[in-house]
């Protein structure tokens, strides 16, 4: 089993998310992470899909998302040459007594405390999933009362957009069989 | 989104829909009308569109799976929302298994109440999504002839399937405008059809260099219409045909080069072709585990030449060597092309001892059966003498299990679109309807649907539907008072303890009294109830006589209740999960081959 990282541009319209969660479903795989947003196109969103799996069966379940007529295109993000963030928001217990401790593992980390309380710090932090990780390891002894973590984005290196390719075709309809 | 063309005119959403039903070049739709759909039932009356009232919504939908099979234009029914709407789901999901274009029309309630589960409210679309190609929900009227015209495109184009389009009562109530689209914009469709050339040329290759080939030929052969292609690519280069389920009459059954039907239940010669062949050229077929049996011991020694017009079919169940995207027919083409070249160069492939081989086998193992000893009738004489009395250009259609198999081998089929089953799903009850839709399509071909008892029994009010509209079709059911095909496994696999097989009273009532020997339901008297003709047959000598008479009714539909013997078994059989190489001819029966020749 390996983690793979999936792009997939679909038209921007409803059921399409659950189209693509229920063929994860139907063919029996486990989505780790999934983010859907906004893109520079107007009608166009992005996933972002994290699965762990093999990768033959991973070719048919792209093979079966390409089939979704919905779909525009999937890419496959090789680690290497693409850039993965995640952003997790952590509550954890801090008291006057050791709020410096936890100010200090914030800074460490280029995290940001979003929200204090008398007893508690609320914080973010932005990176991908080792840097969150440790993060998370380090405040684990103050007690973490509640996290919430996105789906993860990722995005190819250099200069290559992934929706570089030519306007979309449209097909001539055969004029009314009754007109 | 799509260019319009024409200038708009004012009209109910519901005309609307009738509109681009018309313009989409609809002439017959079945369905049943009810509340949510109600509105578009009222512009249908002055519509060109014949609509056909069925009596269940299922039936709908399969008759628009036998209409778009027997003529390969897209089938159309509608129904209501709620229960209307899921009544067609086996239906949807039976077209998408076996490529069927289909478009399914759902009324849906009113915009303002969906998701408040409201009266007959179903979530139609939510509830069909893995079992359609796709589907729509309109709920802004202006969107009604642009979703009419791309459910029709993606309905009928690339890999075939089923369309369903919900519409809210409140769009088809409403006021809107009516201007059939030029164009269609669905920038993630892009079926590719032309096969690539450095994939034909490939396949050439191997084609040329094997020495066991055969052709593999599947349900796309028959979707693409590619019948004339593979005959000509059969004989150009004297390679073994097998033709799967799907496939039955995509080749001759009386061409020399022609092995049978493959898989569970196929031939002698069509398995064992396949198991011993070094190369497998797939033409729209899809590795069925019911054609491959178990698979790692499937056709071990065969490199794979796997062309779909759908590239989730190539390498799903089996590793393809050379992988051909593109539709079958255009795949033809260029390979015929490219061997003519090579032989033209004196390059042609060596397949003689090959071809003697799979004669041999098919000469030594050919279908066959025994007559019952007791003198009662042979269900595969049934069909025997149904294919021969019928003749060419007769449109058979079939239900699920042993009558469906016996259909599938002992009716001879010699053109594409003759044969209509449901492969994929296996959905008892499709032949009736499927019969009807088919009948529809083809008004001139003679339309037998064989059927079980089984089966009949869960669609048979269709007759009423076809008695009432004219449509006369002819229905053999095979009689064995029994579900055939369980009942078989149970002999084999369950020491013949036959639980919940029986159809009909056999066991003492709890006073002890002789079971009545009446039939429930009677087929005769049923036919009779519906305006058919109901005919009854039990002994070999009266089949051809009956079989005549049938034929000769061509006013309204006609039942033949052919009682046969309950204990017939479909052979040769693969038994589930074993290896190919396990098939038996007959019980405890295995097939000897004489490799020396090979």
């Amino acid at each position: 089993m390996a983690k793979h990282t999936l792009s997939v541009l679909v038209e921007d319209k409803p059921g399409v998310l659950a189209r693509i969660s229920a063929l994860f479903s139907r063919r029996g795989f486990n989505i780790e992470s999934l983010a859907v947003g906004p893109t520079e196109h107007e009608e166009i969103s992005r996933m972002t899909i994290v699965v762990n799996v093999e990768s033959s069966p991973l070719e048919q379940v792209t093979k079966q998302l390409n089939k979704l007529v919905e779909v525009i295109k999937i890419v496959e993000l090789d680690p290497g040459a693409s850039v993965t963030r995640e952003l997790v928001l952590v509550k954890v217990g801090a008291t006057a007594d050791n709020r410096g401790e936890v100010l200090d593992v914030v800074q460490l980390f280029k995290a940001k405390v979003i929200d204090v309380a008398s007893d508690a710090v609320t914080m973010q932090i932005v990176g991908n999933d080792g840097k969150i990780q440790d993060f998370l390891r380090v405040l684990e002894p103050f007690g973490i009362r509640e996290l919430v973590q996105s789906g993860m984005v990722a995005i190819g290196r250099g200069s290559r957009s992934i929706s570089e390719r030519g306007k979309p075709v449209a097909v001539p309809v055969p004029p009314a069989a009754n007109a | 989104m799509s260019e319009q063309q024409g200038a708009g005119e004012t009209l109910t959403g519901a005309q609307s829909l009738v509109r681009s039903l018309e313009a989409a070049g609809v002439t017959d739709i079945f369905g049943i009308p009810g509340g949510a759909i109600l509105p578009a039932y009222d512009p249908l009356m002055d519509s060109s569109i014949r609509h056909i009232l069925v009596r269940h919504e299922q039936g709908a939908g399969h008759a628009a799976q036998g209409y778009a099979a027997a003529s390969g234009r897209v089938g159309v029914c509608m129904a209501t929302s709620g229960p209307g709407a899921t009544n067609l789901v086996t239906p949807l999901a039976d077209a998408h298994m076996d490529s069927l274009p289909m478009v399914a029309i759902t009324g849906q309630v009113g915009a303002s109440l969906i998701g408040t589960d409201a009266f007959q409210e179903a979530d139609i679309r939510g509830i069909t999504m893995p079992i359609t190609k796709h589907s729509f929900m309109v709920t802004d009227p202006a969107e009604i002839p642009t979703k009419i015209a791309e459910a029709f495109h993606i309905a009928s184009t690339g890999r075939p399937g089923p369309v369903l389009v919900d519409v809210t009562k409140s769009a088809l109530q409403s006021q809107t405008t009516f201007q059939w689209p030029t164009e269609i914009n669905l920038p993630g469709y892009r079926p590719v059809t032309r096969p690539h050339a450095k994939q034909i040329r490939e396949a050439a290759r191997l084609i040329l260099e094997s020495r066991k080939p055969v052709l593999y030929v599947g349900g796309g052969t028959i979707r693409s219409g590619a019948s004339k292609e593979l005959a000509t690519l059969a004989e150009l280069t004297g390679i073994p045909v097998v033709t799967t389920l799907m496939a039955r009459g995509a080749f001759p059954d009386s061409h020399p080069q022609h092995l049978g039907m493959p898989g569970m239940h196929g031939t002698v010669a069509a398995v064992a072709a396949l198991q011993k062949s070094d190369l497998i050229i797939s033409l729209g077929a899809r590795f069925d585990d019911r054609v491959t049996g178990n698979l790692d011991s499937f056709a071990p020694g065969a490199k794979v030449i796997h062309a779909d017009i759908d590239p989730a079919e190539i390498g799903k169940n089996r590793h393809a060597d050379v992988p051909i995207v593109g539709d079958v027919r255009e795949v033809l083409i260029d390979l015929i092309t490219t061997l003519r070249t090579e032989q033209d160069a004196g390059n042609t492939g060596d397949y003689e001892g090959w071809v003697a081989f799979c004669a041999g086998v098919k000469k030594q193992y050919p279908l066959g059966y025994d007559a019952p000893a007791d003198g009662g009738l042979a269900p595969q004489y049934v069909l025997e003498r149904l294919g021969a009395i019928s003749g060419p250009g007769t449109i058979y259609t079939a239900g699920v299990g042993q009558h469906q198999m016996w259909a599938a081998h002992f009716v001879s089929y010699e053109q594409p679109n003759t044969w209509i089953n449901s492969g994929g799903l296996g959905t008892m009850g499709f032949s009736v309807p499927a019969a009807m839709g088919a009948k529809v399509a083809m008004p001139d071909h003679t339309v037998w649907s064989v059927d079980g008892d089984g089966c009949f029994q869960m669609t048979n009010q269709e007759l009423a539907t076809c008695a009432i509209n004219n449509i006369p079709i002819k229905v053999a059911v095979i009689n064995n008072e029994s579900l055939g095909m369980v009942r078989q496994w149970q002999t084999l696999f369950y020491n013949s303890r036959y639980s919940n097989t029986d159809l009909q009273r056999r066991s003492r009532g709890d006073s002890g009294a002789e079971p009545p020997s009446v039939r429930i339901p009677d087929f005769v008297k049923l036919a009779d109830a519906y305006g058919c003709v109901g005919l009854a047959c039990e002994s070999p000598s009266d089949v051809d006589a009956t079989i005549q008479k049938a034929m000769e009714i061509n006013d309204v539909p006609v039942v033949v209740d052919f009682r046969v013997h309950r204990d017939a078994m479909v052979w040769p059989m693969v038994a589930a999960g074993t290896s190919n190489d396990d098939i038996k001819y007959a019980r405890d029966l295995a097939p000897q081959f004489d490799e020396d020749d090979l």
